[in-house]
């Protein structure tokens, strides 16, 4: 009956895996392979052992960048996932209650289209609008929504607030795309629960910290880990967005920005790659905390 | 017993009147803040059309919001025309049309064939696969150049669609693989006495009942890959490249010339060009890219 099953297998796997063997899985490799040697990207490979993680541990933007990356690691989420709940519940319990079931907000759906729609938008595109929304002169938004007499504020080239201006943009676009996702888990709650809780006179807050934090945990879970992935990118926001692509005086350098240049500016493919190295392993150790420490037992 | 009742309806509807107030005051605040944000989420945006009709002098002027002395599409012929808006348009349908296709078809062949057949190396082929999503594709950039120099494939749209469609199947197949189990093996089993063959099995019978699923990673892909900016930065550089930009690339690059010419309604211009196709797409088919958005998290 099953004749021909292996050529059929065959068949479909070899276009598919030849791809990701040839431009994924032996990319990957190759990377930590080179993280151990020094290569222009021409030439012979030399190897050097571990130079370029030497190197790296002397390397005062590394540790910079690394402490940016970890203000974004630890404010994306907090901030995005604050207000994407914060949203999210004021759409589907803000209602009344009618015929004992508490509807969502007038208008729920009209907020949720626009909400969502930044999401939708190009990173890049998202970084050009921003980069003019954030000007320093009057031609910026918000520059010149300000009182004339106000000294304009310099957003992206004032190097205590560039890191924060990046922050906002991450957080402009994501909220949408979680406010519809805790949209649909909270809609899966029952409604019984909240009408009973209502009824035992509990307020809109008790039933929020109450009943929908605790059935959104593992909703909340998955969203941290995307948005802590979101935090260590970044990189099309600072190359277009930021003074001297993460300046000014490095205070928006992020792992993602060193690595592009390293590869493709100082021709130092393997200390890029070293970081590269040192971004993956912080990337998984970052996905497997979160999955750990905020680990419950399902309610 | 009767007391009892009355008792409990009295306190009842004490309660409801309370409740109602607090409604009301609630439900005010509600909107309160879901307009706040509607309005900063559609504030740039607006800004961006209105500027588009500005001259530079309106733009300096201060007044974001003001509407622009008069509408002529000049600026937008000029970013059709000068700033190519256009062509970097047609190139992102074209690649992002072929790309995506084949995604679905590899990674649809791929997840079928790994979910529904029992062969030796099944599940370290999945893993290979799956574990592709836990890699930041930061980390192979070097490494990737390299490999796509070696084939001839750089600066090409065969290496830039070869590539997307390599780092999209770690999702699809995924996605895909788990929705593929989920399919009823009665219907499959019939088939195959009635003497249909692998092949038409899968054209015929699984991909139409795997149509939801195959519809929301679809859309997932599209929006991905319209949206990539650091794979076409990387591989479409060298002789002639501006030409085959991608939109990312391109408006990324108008924003820098205009820094340069000062033609910033010009970049206005080309920005809403760029943003108003997808809000036409996106008026449309909202509810499917929603949910083909989200699909990956809720799962």
């Amino acid at each position: 009956m099953r004749h021909g099953k292996y050529p059929f297998i065959i068949g479909f796997l070899a276009v598919p895996v030849a791809l990701y063997a040839t431009f994924v899985v032996a990319a990957y490799i190759q990377t930590f392979q080179l993280s151990v040697a020094s290569w222009s990207g021409f030439g012979p490979i030399k190897y050097v052992g571990f130079d370029n993680f030497v190197k790296l541990w002397n390397d005062d933007l590394f540790w910079k960048s690394l402490r940016h990356n970890g203000y974004l690691l630890l404010l994306l989420p907090i901030v995005t996932i604050a207000l994407g709940l914060l949203f999210a519940f004021l759409l589907n319990v803000g209602g009344g209650s009618k015929g004992g079931m508490t509807r969502g907000v007038w208008g729920s759906k009209v907020y949720r289209v626009i909400f969502f729609f930044p999401q939708l938008m190009a990173l890049a595109i998202v970084a050009v609008i921003f980069g003019r929304v954030f000007a320093s002169d009057k031609s910026g938004m918000i520059n010149g929504l300000l009182p004339d007499s106000w000294a304009p504020w310099l957003f992206l080239a004032d190097e205590r607030w560039a890191l924060t201006c990046i922050l906002v943009v991450l957080v402009w676009q994501a909220v949408g795309f979680y406010v519809v996702l805790f949209s649909a888990g909270m809609g899966s709650i029952e409604h019984e629960i909240y009408e009973a809780a209502a009824l035992d006179g509990a307020t809109r807050v008790t039933l929020f910290f109450r009943i929908t934090l605790p059935l959104l945990w593992g909703t909340i879970q998955t969203a941290w880990v995307y948005l802590g992935i979101a935090a260590f990118d970044a990189f099309a926001l600072i190359n277009i967005m930021t003074v001297d692509r993460g300046g000014p005086d490095g205070a928006t350098s992020v792992l993602a920005m060193m690595i592009y240049r390293n590869t493709f500016e100082y021709s130092q493919v393997g200390y890029a790659s070293a970081l590269g190295v040192v971004l993956f392993f912080l990337t998984l150790t970052f996905a497997a905390l979160t999955l750990r420490v905020t680990r419950r037992d399902a309610v | 017993m009767t007391t009892l009742t009355a008792a409990v309806s009295e306190k009842k509807s004490q309660k409801k009147v309370e409740t109602h107030r607090q409604v009301r005051a609630f439900n005010g605040l509600a909107h309160v803040a879901l307009v706040f944000w509607a309005l900063v989420t559609a504030g740039p945006l607006i800004w961006v059309l209105l500027a588009s009709f500005k001259s530079n002098t309106e733009i300096f002027l201060g007044e974001p919001f003001a509407l622009p002395d008069s509408f002529s599409l000049e600026t937008y012929i000029s970013a059709w025309d000068q700033a190519h808006i256009g062509r970097y348009f047609l190139n992102s349908v074209f690649v992002v049309a072929v790309s995506t296709a084949g995604t679905m078809l590899f990674g649809s062949m791929a997840a079928y064939v790994l979910a529904r057949y029992t062969f030796p190396g099944n599940r370290v082929l999945y893993y290979v696969f799956v574990s592709g999503l836990a890699f930041p594709t930061f980390m192979a950039l070097a490494p990737l150049f390299h490999i796509l120099k070696n084939f001839g494939l750089l600066n090409s749209y065969l290496g830039l669609i070869l590539v997307y469609i390599a780092y999209s199947l770690p999702f699809t197949v995924f996605f895909l693989a788990a929705f593929f189990r989920t399919l009823p093996h009665e219907i499959d089993e019939a088939a195959t006495v009635d003497g249909a063959s692998h092949t038409r099995k899968f054209f015929q019978i699984m991909m139409p009942m795997a149509k939801s699923g195959l519809v929301s990673i679809t859309i997932f892909n599209i929006v991905g890959q319209w949206n990539q900016y650091l794979l076409p930065l990387v591989i479409m550089q060298g002789q002639g490249a501006d030409q085959k930009w991608v939109l990312t690339q391109g408006i990324a690059n108008i924003s820098t010339q205009a820094g340069y010419h000062a033609e910033w309604s010009t970049l206005f211009a080309a920005l809403t060009l760029s943003i108003l196709p997808m809000i036409v797409v996106y008026a449309i088919f909202q509810r499917q890219i929603q949910a083909g958005l989200t699909a990956g998290a809720v799962k």
